[in-house]
């Protein structure tokens, strides 16, 4: 140490200083930077098993190499992120048609689901499933979150990701029970009626925050019940029925005859 | 016990004289300690409206010491993770610091705001309260106005007084605003610019809609609350008809000590209730919907639920009134819900009293209330109303309904847009014909008795069930309003064939008079009575020497010659 403090005002420490700088920030940017490709390569054996359950799971619709039908899109190029989505919310394998794919128990376990996916991504090449870090809510900015989500969420999800109605019986779901991955992973393939907030529309580090701040309604409302969240109407009909009610109550009490 | 006064009792009394001798207010006290209120649960709704008004002034009291009324912009530094470096007004940072910082902000917030939905809900409850049992007639037509305007003012202050915190949520309402005067042909953006100090959202509004909101509203709430209640003191309260309860009289109990127990022990359920709801039920999380930015709208954006109808009729409206002409637009997609509807269906419950006075033309003064049912065709008026409206809340929850049942939002739509008209004249006839129905229940249960389900078979092999005639209070209940039929009106031309003056006037008066009371059934009349009374004493006598004696059962009512006393 004492070599190191002698010479700090050597007239190259600076440019040492500086070149180690740039390793570190190069460095840890190697160690930490998100890629798409680094999510640990899936294997032949995953392929091939994930061809077998599309052979007889998804075909029937998507068509025997995922090249889509009528009503049915192609698969190839969607990538791992848009069959992790749909599979693991229990969406796909679609229960029945209607107005849109409903959220249901997932049909395939957590490897079903991995091997599905890397079948797809091997057709063509598409978003990859995100990395825990990339969605860890304790690594992003609720405020800024808050107000992406107020910007480019809000109108079709409600405030705060309660969900919202669209047209013909489609509706935008209740974010609550998503997990991070899956809200990650709807932004980037754009779901059903849902649009595509790619990289350069949200960048993962906004899709983060935008993950924190939904993180951050799971910690209930400071106010009591939150009356499931749906606004003033929830709170005019309570006031109906729990205001109006006991207070009409009381009033046929004190008005009975006191004889 | 001694008989002479304590120290507390005489300085009392000389208090009391102190204040006599200088102000005579001994009289005033004596004459309201004595004033006699009827008992009925129906007559507590006003002072619900009322003690949430006192609860209101108390909390927002305490709401004005933290609020800041002004939009100037800073950046937040709180508690409040979710919202901590975004910019925002005062108002709105305000807000959080009372909801997050301030000890009991939250709580009073919240008081104050259930309160808010409380009076609205009290003050129309009571409303129906009042035109279903008729109490707006004669002497009372000034005080249902005066009433009216209160309710009118409880909207504006419910309006203003949500906009204020500057949020997303609340201004996507005052946008609404905006959108709406500006669709008044003419004069609406200069009215918007008038309003807004510019264009929208501007600077100026949260201080206005405060000023407004903690003064003049308020202000005038309180003068009307106090003509409202001098009224009701000077016209004296209605009451039910019951025995010994006449136009001329008030049945009841006195306002000291009984009156001033009750009305004052349920200020504090009031107040208890909606501090109950305040601890355990949020209300406007301002903090779910952030702060005020003209270009984020939320799914699920509605106004308190009294301002919900015109949210309704705005969504049922077709989009595709909207006309352009010479360059102007005429919203008549935005106009005709938010201003046309609205002003009918407040003018016609404004003017309602006199309306039902112009078909009955009665002058007489009425303390004594109808049963609903003794009045079908109001009692379908108000019924139609009340449905109108509702089908304009739910179109105003259209999105809500969509997602909670599963339903297409367009069906939904379509549906209600087809209801808002159907319904209120489906409601108007059912409720009617309710009406009627009970209406010959009564004559049948006057003149018959209650069923006993005893059936007893006489000697010759008849069976009958035995009726128990009601005793006179039931009666009484059930006989004692006069019948109302239609206007009979003098002929167009008189003896010597001149047109009479004033004769289509006189017509139109009949042709509403035929549309109310056309339609009825009359009360059972004393003769009526007799009749089937004797009717009853005929078979004891003619079928059967008896030995039960149930058919004298039947006769021995006494009669019901009160009803003409």
């Amino acid at each position: 140490m004492k070599a190191i403090a002698a010479r700090r005002h050597h007239r190259l420490a600076p440019v040492a200083l500086l070149l180690l700088a740039l390793l570190v920030t190069g460095g840890l940017y190697a160690a930490l930077a998100p890629s798409a490709a680094s999510a640990s390569a899936p294997s032949e054996d995953d392929i091939a098993a994930g061809r077998a359950l599309f052979q007889a799971n998804c075909a029937t619709c998507h068509g025997p190499s995922a090249e889509g039908r009528e009503g049915a899109p192609s698969l190839i190029g969607v990538g791992a992120a848009a069959v992790d989505f749909q599979v693991s919310t229990g969406r796909m394998p679609m229960q029945m048609d209607g107005a849109q794919a409903m959220a249901k128990p997932p049909q395939f376990n957590a490897e079903e689901t991995s091997q599905l996916a890397a079948y797809v991504a091997s057709l063509g090449a598409g978003p990859a499933i995100p990395s825990a870090e990339q969605v860890d809510p304790s690594l992003g900015d609720a405020a800024n979150g808050g107000a992406l989500f107020r910007t480019n969420c809000a109108m079709c999800h409600g405030a705060i990701g309660k969900g919202g109605a669209l047209s013909e019986g489609k509706y935008a779901p209740n974010l609550g029970p998503s997990t991070p991955t899956q809200i990650y992973e709807a932004m980037q393939t754009g779901p059903q009626s849902m649009p595509v907030f790619n990289d350069a529309n949200l960048t993962p580090e906004e899709k983060r925050d935008i993950i924190a701040f939904l993180g951050e309604q799971d910690a209930g409302s400071p106010g009591g019940t939150d009356l499931g969240a749906i606004g003033p109407v929830g709170e005019g009909i309570w006031v109906w029925v729990v205001g109006m009610g006991l207070l009409i109550a009381c009033a046929v009490w004190i008005g009975a005859k006191s004889s | 016990m001694s008989t002479r006064a304590t120290t507390g009792q005489r300085a009392a009394a000389g208090t009391a004289d102190y204040l006599d001798q200088r102000t005579g207010v001994g009289t005033a006290v004596k004459g309201f300690a004595r004033k006699i209120f009827p008992d009925h649960w129906s007559f507590l709704l006003g002072e619900i409206a009322l003690y949430s008004f006192v609860i209101l002034i108390l909390s927002g009291f305490f709401l004005t010491m933290f609020f800041v009324p002004s939009m100037t912009l800073i950046v937040y530094e709180g508690p409040l993770a979710a919202m901590n470096g975004v910019e925002m007004s005062e108002a709105f940072a305000s807000t959080l610091d009372l909801s997050f910082e301030v000890t009991g902000g939250l709580l009073m917030r919240q008081i104050h705001h259930w309160a808010a939905l409380l009076f609205m809900a009290a003050i129309v409850t009571h409303m129906m309260r009042v035109f279903f049992t008729g109490a707006f007639r004669k002497p009372r037509e000034i005080n249902w106005v005066v009433g009216f305007v209160l309710m009118i003012l409880g909207l504006a202050a419910g309006f203003t007084g949500y906009s204020l915190p500057d949020d997303v949520l609340s201004g996507n309402g005052l946008r609404i605003t905006d959108g709406v005067v500006k669709s008044i042909p003419v004069v609406g953006s200069y009215m918007s610019y008038f309003i807004f100090g510019g264009e929208f959202p501007g600077e100026h509004i949260i201080p206005r809609l405060f000023t407004l909101h903690i003064l003049l509203i308020p202000g005038l709430i309180l003068a009307l609350i106090g003509l409202h209640l001098f009224l009701v003191v000077l016209h004296k309260h209605t009451h039910f008809p019951g025995p010994g309860r006449t136009q001329r009289n008030v049945v009841g109990f006195p306002l000291f000590p009984v009156y001033v127990a009750k009305a004052g022990g349920f200020f504090f359920i009031v107040f208890g209730v909606l501090a109950l709801m305040a601890g355990t039920m949020t209300i406007n999380p301002v903090w779910n919907y952030g702060p005020y930015d003209p270009s984020p709208v939320a799914a699920g954006a509605q106004p308190d639920w009294y301002m919900l109808f015109l949210e309704g009729g705005l969504r049922l409206m077709p989009g595709a009134t909207e006309f352009v002409i010479a360059g102007y637009t005429l919203s008549l997609n935005v106009l005709i819900p938010a201003v046309v509807i609205p002003g009918l269906l407040f003018t016609a419950l404004a003017a309602y009293p006199f309306i039902e006075a112009f078909a009955t033309g009665d002058k007489r003064e009425h303390h004594l209330l109808d049963r609903p049912r003794n009045a079908p065709v109001r009692t379908g008026i108000g019924v139609a109303i009340l449905t109108a409206f509702f089908i304009l809340l739910l179109a105003g929850a259209n999105d809500l309904i969509a997602t909670h049942f599963a339903m297409s939002l367009n069906d939904i739509t379509y549906i209600f847009r087809v209801l808002f008209f159907v319904a209120p004249v489906v409601a108007f006839w059912a409720t009617k014909r309710l009406c009627l129905g009970l209406q010959r229940k009564d004559r049948e249960l006057v003149l018959h008795g209650h069923e006993t389900g005893r059936i007893v078979r006489f000697a010759d092999g008849e069976y009958i069930e035995v009726h128990k005639p009601l005793d006179e209070y039931e009666r009484w209940i059930r006989v004692q309003h006069e019948p109302r039929r239609p206007l009979e009106i003098l002929p167009e031309h008189d003896e010597r064939g001149v047109r009479r003056k004033g004769y289509h006037r006189d017509a139109l008066r009949a042709r509403v008079s035929r549309f109310f009371y056309e339609d009825r059934i009359e009360p059972v009349t004393p003769a009526e009575l007799a009749a089937a009374h004797s009717h009853g004493e005929h078979d004891a006598l003619e079928g059967r020497p008896s030995s039960d004696g149930v058919p004298a059962e039947i006769a021995s009512g006494p009669s019901v010659d009160a009803r003409d006393r």
